[in-house]
């Protein structure tokens, strides 16, 4: 698009998208430490009292310890089925090899609520229990294509020659892959790791179905919706919910430098 | 992170040392061996646990629940899926889902195109690594939160309506249009990124061949920009398109109307598993569908 005016218009869009992306969440760090606790705005004065009873609230800090745990339990496994995937489709031909980078994608591709009734219905039926072990292979299985898309991108930019030289030289498949190709990968699964970690500290809609009692972190949040009491203490648990899927998805960023791996797919 | 940093491979000749030589050995020579032991985790996993749990819904969805004991009754017919046809409301709730899901994409993709542009064709490099990060950072961070978030923007003692009472006017409020805001603020990072990709992609010889042969800025854009930038619109959109579509929690914070989501939630468990079931075949369906048109429109290499 030419011209000057043309120019300084793109500039200025540019700038209203960015302030209507991040408005919205400036204001629930705003109202976290707002001193009325109701939507009403503009806050009166700032305060602490929010924060001091939400770190005080037993439900919502056993929520939080039960959101990292899955989180952590989901990443691991998304983490070695992603890079396996990634290793079988990167460095290998085979039939079938569009199907995997298909499946892989599926169950992020689909609505969550599809993935979510799809696994409380195989639970339901095979007669296997809700709850946390639930959660956490509900929350691998789309996760595992956040691995996978970046590793598969940083071994699409290796070139597999090195891995054949190392053979040459008599090292065992073994060897190649702990001197040659898990260096070259490690800061991709490592990306990928923590963008799995994001993604499961704050999925709701497919947890909600498979969950049975357990609160996870934002079933806390969805359930506090409706108390009216709660109302402040949801923007503080709000504000932790932002930094804990910012932070990672930050670092993920800076070992990546890949724009395109970041993204959900 | 010490002695085991060097890259020196260790040379301990003790009798496991030797079985794993033996093994590596081995791998190497079977390369279809090797295959299928880094596929079986993965395979298995996405099969069993992901297809294999589809076709459990799928199942689900043709039995019935006993109205008198409560009890799910594992005999497959299709009166679920007649019902899903022959009752107004299923139709009106997904057609209006559908309906609001379009209206999402059309927004998206009409925001995101002025700033994915900015950033693959004006801005300096740095600046556009700086823009990406900014993109990322709303698109990841908590969903259920941003939704809150705007639940209190848009209440009528909130910050828009705080924000507008001086030049006279008011938000949309809690109903269908403000749902249709929210939506277009939680999906819209997903329509920027693949956009801003795709405009990446694009050589600026291609651009000056039309300028060149004497195609103006809107000439250019119209004839040459736009249907290569296209496949990327369309991968966007199975985001803004598939997202809108499953969401059931920003509706009831915004809205007290019924979407798909909200009714499957309804009878989801006790109340009717099964009826749960076959309205989920609805978004299943209708995603399919969707992927299959992108798919044929280049989509999927854009993504």
């Amino acid at each position: 698009m030419g011209g000057r005016a043309g120019r300084v218009l793109l500039r200025v869009a540019t700038g209203i998208t960015l302030a209507f992306m991040y408005i919205p969440l400036f204001l629930v760090v705003i109202y976290a430490f707002s001193d009325k606790g109701t939507s009403a705005w503009p806050p009166t004065s700032l305060s602490l009292k929010w924060v001091e009873l939400a770190i005080a609230n037993t439900g919502l800090r056993d929520a939080f310890l039960t959101s990292i745990v899955v989180a952590l339990g989901a990443t691991l496994i998304a983490l070695v089925l992603g890079s396996l995937a990634a290793l079988a489709v990167a460095r290998h031909r085979f039939f079938g090899r569009e199907l995997v980078s298909f499946v892989v994608i599926f169950p992020i591709a689909l609505p969550g609520i599809v993935t979510g009734m799809a696994l409380s219905t195989t639970f339901a039926t095979t007669g296997l229990p809700l709850g946390v072990l639930a959660i956490v292979i509900g929350h691998a299985t789309f996760c595992i294509v956040l691995v996978y898309n970046n590793v598969i991108a940083r071994l699409r930019r290796t070139a597999a020659s090195q891995e054949e030289a190392s053979a040459d030289l008599g090292a065992d498949s073994w060897q190649t892959f702990r001197y040659i190709t898990f260096p070259a990968i490690r800061s991709a699964m490592l990306a990928g790791a923590l963008l799995a970690f994001a993604l499961s500290f704050d999925e709701v809609i497919v947890t909600i179905f498979v969950a049975g009692g357990v609160k996870t972190l934002p079933i806390w949040i969805f359930q506090s919706f409706r108390l009216a009491n709660q109302v402040a203490l949801v923007n503080v648990a709000g504000m932790v919910a932002i930094l804990l899927s910012v932070i990672p998805v930050y670092l993920a960023t800076r070992l990546t430098r890949d724009a395109g791996a970041v993204g959900r797919t | 992170m010490t002695a085991a940093s060097g890259p020196a491979p260790a040379t301990s000749s003790g009798a496991p040392d030797s079985v794993r030589r033996r093994l590596a050995a081995a791998l190497h020579r079977r390369p279809r061996l090797r295959l299928g032991l880094l596929l079986a985790g993965p395979g298995g996993w996405l099969v069993l646990a992901y297809l294999g749990s589809l076709v459990i819904l799928f199942l689900n969805a043709g039995w019935s629940r006993d109205p008198f004991t409560g009890l799910v009754k594992r005999d497959f017919t299709f009166n679920n899926f007649v019902e899903l046809f022959t009752n107004p409301l299923y139709r009106t709730v997904t057609l209006r889902t559908v309906g609001m899901a379009v209206a999402v994409t059309v927004t998206c993709a009409l925001l995101a195109f002025p700033i994915a542009y900015y950033m693959a064709r004006q801005a300096s490099p740095r600046v556009r690594g700086l823009l990406v990060v900014a993109i990322l950072m709303p698109l990841w961070s908590s969903y259920l939160i941003k939704a809150y978030s705007w639940r209190q923007i848009l209440s009528g003692d909130g910050v828009l309506n705080w924000a507008l009472s001086p030049l006279g006017l008011h938000g949309p409020g809690l109903n269908e249009v403000g749902l249709w805001l929210v939506m277009t603020y939680l999906w819209l990072p997903y329509m920027i990124l693949p956009v801003y990709a795709g405009l990446e992609r694009i050589p600026s010889s291609l651009l000056e061949a039309s300028a060149d042969l004497g195609g103006r800025g809107l000439m250019t854009f119209r004839r040459v920009t736009l249907p290569l930038v296209f496949p990327a619109l369309v991968a966007g959109s199975i985001f803004t398109f598939s997202l809108t579509l499953g969401d059931y929690i920003a509706p009831s914070l915004i809205t007290t109307t019924q979407f798909i989501g909200n009714v499957i939630l309804a009878n989801f468990g006790v109340p009717n598993l099964p009826l749960a079931a076959a309205l989920s075949i609805i978004p299943l369906v209708v995603v399919t569908i969707y992927l299959l048109v992108a798919r044929r429109l280049g989509a999927f290499e854009a993504l």
